[in-house]
């Protein structure tokens, strides 16, 4: 028998008032993150110099750019998401939990702002 | 004596992942599981220094020079050889987790086959991309 409410049950939400949000998204950015990691490790495997110029000309792309924009943005918000379950898995204390899941958040959207700015710095430059 | 429900002290229990080794045997599975967290973990780190890395390059040719020498060096390399095989493992860990999510390969013997066809193909991926980047050099 189901302990539910048939309310409960029509929302289903939970008590996170979230859902399977977290879940679904998580599970979203992996599938995004097939391709786009096959892309990046053999594009970066096939640079033909690690020197400036080189580097440099590769980003500025515009396929490259938006491909490394996507996989930046995807990647730093599938690590978000599983920051935040190893947090609140490990760590006991409620204030340092709420502290560390802070942290977590602002590290994650600075490095994603920074990284699509300076995508986009070096493709318009 | 019962311990009553609302007590302020906290239960000295042992809890996962502290259970793996004096109460649960570590096994394969439970092995590859904690090693997909801890290539997250590490590829976390590894994301914030791809972002540097890309901050640098756009802030110009000798911010870039400065980190070029450490990334071609043995030890830059052999960051780059561990960041390639985290991310190739957590690749292939999560296509694998990604089938369960289907209900597909949940039987123990499926997930043995499975989670030592990740650590071979993570591994044999791995060299073939270094090949890949020194031939290409």
């Amino acid at each position: 028998m189901s302990y539910r409410s048939p309310l409960g049950h029509a929302r289903g939400l939970g008590s996170a008032k979230q859902g399977t949000h977290h879940f679904w998204i998580q599970r979203v950015t992996a599938v995004a993150l097939i391709p786009l990691t096959l892309w990046f490790v053999f594009s970066l495997a096939r640079l033909p110099s690690a020197d400036f110029d080189a580097v440099s000309w590769w980003v500025a792309a515009p396929s490259v750019a938006v491909a490394l924009m996507l996989f930046i943005g995807c990647a730093l918000y599938h690590s978000l998401l599983g920051v935040q379950v190893v947090i609140e898995d490990y760590v006991g204390g409620e204030g340092a939990k709420i502290v560390a899941l802070l942290l977590s958040k602002f590290v994650h959207v600075v490095a994603g702002v920074a990284g699509i700015f300076a995508v986009l710095k070096i493709a318009l430059a | 004596m019962s311990t009553p429900a609302t007590s302020k002290t906290t239960p000295q229990r042992p809890l996962s992942p502290f259970m793996i080794g004096p109460y649960y045997k570590p096994q394969m599975t439970s092995m590859l599981s904690i090693t997909h967290r801890l290539t997250g973990l590490g590829l976390s780190f590894g994301a914030i220094l791809l972002v540097t890395f890309l901050v640098c390059l756009a802030s110009g040719v000798d911010c870039y020079n400065v980190i070029l020498p450490h990334l071609t060096a043995w030890y830059g390399k052999l960051v780059l050889v561990a960041f390639t095989w985290a991310l190739l493992y957590h690749f292939c860990n999560g296509i694998r987790h990604l089938m369960w999510d289907l209900g597909k390969g949940l039987d123990m013997p499926t997930a043995e086959k499975t989670g030592w066809g990740v650590i071979v193909v993570s591994i044999v991926v791995t060299a073939a991309v270094w090949a890949l980047a020194l031939a290409t050099k």
